[in-house]
């Protein structure tokens, strides 16, 4: 038996800080055994549900609509088409205008003349069960007269291609440039190309990926008299907020937006959905609950999808391998209308396509393209797994035009330590890292020299499986935003978070939230913080999320943003409730304020031992308020809001051991190891967690997931069983560590980490495929990596994507455009 | 991804259901475990007026022995086959084919008899039954019925089951000394349906190779035998070169269909490529 500690020096020892600490989650116990609030759970007296009959057709005009049948139908209350709703839905909000003459058509919830994609609505059922509005769609009569449909990005630039939006001249929604020699960031770029060594050129095809969050969209909104309380599985419950009563005319006082549990996101909630909309209309039409809960088919054919990008990049360079210029120029998909953010997910990649090299000339071009295709918008990354894709990759193309060493390339050209912080050729100040401490510890990790050596082995004993190693030496920036920045940009929101900490009598602690988690772990990150921060218990932090009638101000969550903003916003208030409990606690002391120091939860007289007084018995002085100084209010509680003055910059190296099976195609990945640098860590358990699971989703780009469309737009991959998300199964083992080196532009000195693995990921296994089979003549290989594509890159030159997409994608069939785009320009 | 309305029965014996599939009209559709049928009617891709669930139907479920030959039931379910004593000493080709179906959710709920009687040529089982030779026990209102593989795959999802006929039990040969088999199974992810599989089942005698039955998955519009292969591997010695020269021959007949995954020709090298590694693994080589 041991001894039980001596309570009075137990008190002395300060606590163990708690930042840093790998604490098991607070959420995961009540989340893994189901006992939970999704959207989808929530029931209400009287209410309704609605259902959505989606286009079958691409593009086309509606020429017949009859919903009388379907009024009949059993349990029907109602059934309303885009005539009944056109004068109250207004459009949906796009909320990024990246260039002031962008093209937006508008977007409304529901069709009223045009059908613009598969799977827009086109008349909703309103019914007492879910199952009763999901039969009355049967019944519902619709013709539609083709238009021609509009799908390849290359074609749709075309002069003379079919429009989209009959009320536009082009298919190009806008472009945007930016150009660094007119920026004064950098050197004339066209210069750089003429004057370089070498050029190297490329044409890359980011497919387009579904997010495929686990939780399915659910809606219920409720009216109260002339109050609406919406419930919905969302990111951003305070952006869709103000951006519903802008579209609906509901005042912003009169709406209540509640994000409850919600299971994951990755981009694909940041969104005002039309059936958001449609509910809230609804609901104020019929002054009744309404639900709707999308099917997985719905959410993969309807939800928002992200990337689609075809990028041609052209670098320049010395013989040696010192890099001079880079020139980027992109096709990228609006799909049939802006949605909340989708011209800018693109925008956003423009300033990261240096990644950590220091070009001196860069310039960037953009072309947003609409076709009829469900709307692209933020996924995972948004924008920087794109740019760090191309960037990647054409610095392994630049290796080998070269014949030096891939990593050789990178360290020349990479931004050394000692040189942070570092203005890059987009005008981004990085804030420090060290690229090459990644790199060596990666290496060691992967055990890179045997794996070198086993590829050689097998080359020459010309093994059918052969070895390749692909890296990745990424940055991103983080921590979004910078409200000044995110105004020069024309985004249509500041990038502050808000954070208030509410001090209870008992010496418990509430912490109110303007982030909104939707599986991150902010109830625990957020309460290790303020558990050192105050010098309480971590168990005696309750944090509050989610709901506009609670956390009254945020900004949500995205960008790898809550912690190195929001979480920030926590510490600011934290540090305004110390110091208003400084002044209580100076009183009950009868010392001077000054000369009181807080350690561990405990204000004491410096150099007076022993005599001192809790926050926590503070918060409940101030309660009672009996005994408290003259002339302040009588509350420790205080709120803070943050606005970052810069981004903050992780980076990392990963590093993809893959083997090719060269009979068949096969790629599977041998060994990954990733040293990542999110600065100062919270909660290593957390940070492994979001690194694995963005690996995944990262690697799922290079291998597995593609959205595609047959030539009619119609998706093909609109079940899992086409559409492939891996299993733990199909994952390799990671090997991951981190090097830390704080963000300057925060106290937590925090860079963010949940986009980190999924933009890092992707170029490192494409890069190492290609390393397998550079040697067999193979250049390129179009993501995913199925077998079939490896196999006919193999065996049939190209990059293996067109004929195994043939006649069922998009960008399929024979390769007409190749050139297309550079002939559109001149 | 809400079926329509339909009507529900779930009998207890054979018998029983029987008489619900002849009582229930044009449209009746028989669940097994679900895992293909449950899906297509979320999908509204079909719409029976009447199921006929047979989860409850005792008999229908196990594996026992006759002579030389397993008798295994209908409804004896993936998870079953891979617990089953007797299947892991003289089942083996069954046993690791079984174990590559989806994931264990759906190994859990998805029955031997309902894989079969769907028929996807996509679905593992079907090339494993027919290289097998099993046999196939019918039992209808006219009475009992046995067809042999070769016979009960028809065409793309149909099979020799009449209307109003059950399948009950599935009989094959116990495969015993001097064999080895081999499931070779093609796909993109661990739960995803065969992009092509194989499955080698070899006798050796000595150093030669006796008999060779090879069934291969997703080559055609039902499970094919590679009877070229098959033919050639008799008799002859047992080698990488022997076993290389027949796989050759193993796309010969087949008509595999263009899809996202594969087409055709890929889809008729992989056979070889398969064949000649399932093979390899069946004769010990």
């Amino acid at each position: 038996m041991t001894a039980v500690e001596d309570p009075a020096s137990a008190v002395d020892l300060p606590p163990a800080k708690e930042v840093g600490q790998a604490r098991r989650r607070k959420e995961d116990a009540r989340l893994i055994t189901g006992k939970t609030t999704w959207t989808d759970n929530m029931v209400l007296p009287g209410m309704l549900h609605l259902a959505v009959l989606r286009s079958p057709v691409a593009h086309g005009r509606i020429t017949h609509l009859d919903v009388s049948a379907a009024k009949e139908r059993p349990n029907v209350v109602a059934v309303y088409t885009g005539a009944d709703l056109a004068e109250e839905q207004g459009s949906l909000p796009c909320a990024w205008p990246v260039t002031p003459d962008m093209v937006n058509p508008g977007h409304p919830s529901i069709a009223v003349e045009q059908v613009n994609h598969v799977g827009e609505a086109v008349a909703i059922v309103v019914a007492r069960s879910r199952t009763a509005a999901a039969d009355a769609l049967e019944a519902i009569d619709v013709d539609y007269e083709p238009l021609p449909v509009v799908l390849d990005m290359e074609q749709a630039v075309q002069e003379g291609s079919p429009l989209v939006h009959d009320s536009t001249s082009s298919n190009t929604s806008y472009h945007f440039v930016f150009d660094a020699g007119e920026a004064g960031t950098g050197s004339d770029t066209d210069q750089a190309f003429a004057d370089a060594e070498v050029t190297v050129s490329r044409r890359f095809v980011q497919q387009r990926l579904i997010p495929a969050f686990m939780e399915p969209r659910s809606v219920v909104v409720q009216p109260s008299g002339d109050n609406y309380t919406m419930w919905s599985a969302t990111q951003i419950p305070h952006i869709l907020r103000v951006m519903a009563a802008m579209v609906t005319g509901i005042p912003e006082h009169k709406l209540r937006v509640i994000a409850p549990d919600v299971g994951g996101g990755f981009g694909g909630k940041l969104q005002v959905n039309p059936e958001e909309i449609l509910c809230l209309l609804i609901a104020r039409r019929l002054g009744k609950p309404i639900k709707w809960t999308e099917t997985r088919g719905e959410s993969l054919m309807t939800a928002h999808h992200g990337r689609d990008q075809v990028q041609f990049i052209d670098v320049a360079a010395d013989r040696d391998g010192t890099v001079k210029g880079l020139r980027v120029r992109l096709l990228a998909d609006m799909g049939a209308y802006l949605r909340l953010i989708t011209p800018g997910v693109p925008a956003l990649g423009a300033f990261m396509f240096p990644g950590i090299y220091k070009f001196p000339a860069y310039r960037f071009e953009c072309d947003g393209v609409f076709t009829n295709k469900v709307p692209t918008d933020a996924y995972r990354g948004a924008g920087r797994p794109e740019a760090t894709f191309a960037i990647e990759r054409i610095m392994d193309e630049l290796a080998v035009e070269l014949g030096m060493d891939p990593l050789e390339v990178r360290r020349k050209n990479w931004i050394n330590a000692e040189e942070f912080p570092f203005t890059t050729v987009a005008g981004l100040e990085y804030d420090s890292g060290d690229y090459h401490q990644a790199t060596e510890q990666a290496l060691e990790l992967l055990g890179y020299d045997e794996l070198r050596a086993e590829q050689q082995r097998r080359r020459e004993s010309n093994d059918p499986v052969q070895l390749g190693i692909g890296f990745s030496t990424f940055t991103e920036m983080c921590g979004l935003a910078p409200s000044r920045v995110l105004g020069s940009l024309a985004f249509g929101a500041g990038g502050w978070e808000q954070a208030s900490i509410r001090m209870l009598p008992t010496g418990k602690v509430e912490v109110v939230t303007g982030s909104t988690p939707h599986g991150q772990g902010h109830e625990t990150a957020w309460s290790q913080i303020v558990a050192d921060q105050l010098g309480v218990p971590f168990e005696d932090v309750e944090v509050l999320h989610g709901d506009t009638a609670i956390s009254s101000r945020g900004l949500d969550t995205y960008g790898s943003r809550s912690l190195v903003v929001g979480g920030t916003a926590v510490v600011k208030a934290a540090e305004k409730v110390v110091e208003k409990a400084r002044v209580i606690a100076a009183h009950l002391l009868e010392a001077n304020a000054d000369d009181l120091e807080f350690t561990g939860g405990k204000f004491s007289v410096r150099g007076t031992p022993g005599a001192g007084v809790g926050i926590q018995e503070v918060a409940l002085a101030i309660f009672a308020a009996h005994d408290y100084p003259e002339g302040i209010e009588p509350s420790i509680d205080a709120e803070a809001t943050f606005d970052p003055e810069n981004f903050s910059f992780p980076h990392g190296t990963h590093i993809c051991a893959m083997e090719i099976d060269t009979e068949t195609g096969f790629a599977k990945i041998r060994k990954y190891a990733c040293v990542d640098d999110v600065g100062t860590i919270v909660n290593p358990l957390i940070v492994e967690g979001q690194v694995h699971g963005g690996l995944a989703q990262g690697i799922a780009q290079a291998m597995y997931e593609e959205a595609i469309y047959d030539a009619e737009g119609n998706l093909t991959t609109g079940s899992f069983v086409d559409y492939l998300v891996p299993a733990a199964s199909d994952l390799p083992h990671f090997d991951t560590g981190n090097t830390v080196h704080a963000a300057t532009s925060n106290p937590l000195g925090a860079k963010g980490v949940g986009e980190a693995g999924c933009i890092a990921s992707t170029p490192a296994v494409v890069n190492a495929a290609l390393d397998a089979v550079r040697h067999l003549g193979v250049t390129d290989i179009r993501m995913p990596l199925t077998p079939e594509r490896v196999w006919r890159a193999l065996h049939g030159g190209g990059d293996g994507g067109d004929r195994a997409a043939q006649g069922s994608n998009a960008y399929g069939g024979a390769r007409t455009t190749e050139s297309g785009y550079q002939e559109a320009e001149q | 991804m809400i079926p329509a309305p339909f009507a529900y029965a779930r009998p207890t014996t054979v018998e029983e259901a029987l008489q619900a599939i002849a009582e229930g009209g044009e449209d009746v559709k028989v669940l097994a475990g679900g895992q293909s049928l449950i899906p297509v009617m979320r999908l509204r891709l079909a719409a029976p007026e009447l199921l006929v669930d047979l989860t409850r139907v005792e008999e229908l479920r196990g594996v026992r022995e006759d002579g030389d030959t397993l008798v295994i039931g209908a409804m004896t379910t993936h998870a079953d086959v891979l617990a089953d004593p007797l299947l892991a000493q003289y089942g083996q080709l069954i046993v690791q084919a079984t174990e590559t179906v989806a994931d264990r959710q759906v190994r859990r709920r998805g029955t031997f008899g309902g894989a079969l009687a769907h028929a996807d040529p996509a679905g593992d089982l079907p090339a494993v039954a027919l290289a097998l030779d099993a046999e196939f026990v019918l039992v209808g209102p006219g009475g009992r019925r046995t067809v042999s593989a070769a016979e009960f795959f028809v065409d793309y999802l149909t099979t020799a089951l009449e209307e109003g006929e059950l399948l009950v039990e599935i009989r094959v040969p116990k495969l015993g000394e001097g064999w080895g088999v081999r499931y070779e199974k093609f796909n993109r992810v661990a739960q995803a349906w065969s992009i092509v599989a194989v499955a080698a089942a070899v006798r050796r005698q000595g150093g030669r190779i006796a008999e060779a039955r090879i069934g291969l998955t997703n080559m055609g519009p039902t499970p094919l035998r590679a009877s070229a292969t098959e033919a050639a591997l008799v008799g002859v010695d047992v080698s990488m070169e022997t076993v290389t020269a027949a796989a050759a021959q193993a796309a010969e007949g087949t008509s595999p269909s263009n899809d996202l995954n594969a087409q055709a020709d890929y889809r008729q090298h992989l056979a070889q490529v398969l064949t000649r590694r399932a093979l390899a693994a069946a004769a010990g080589l």
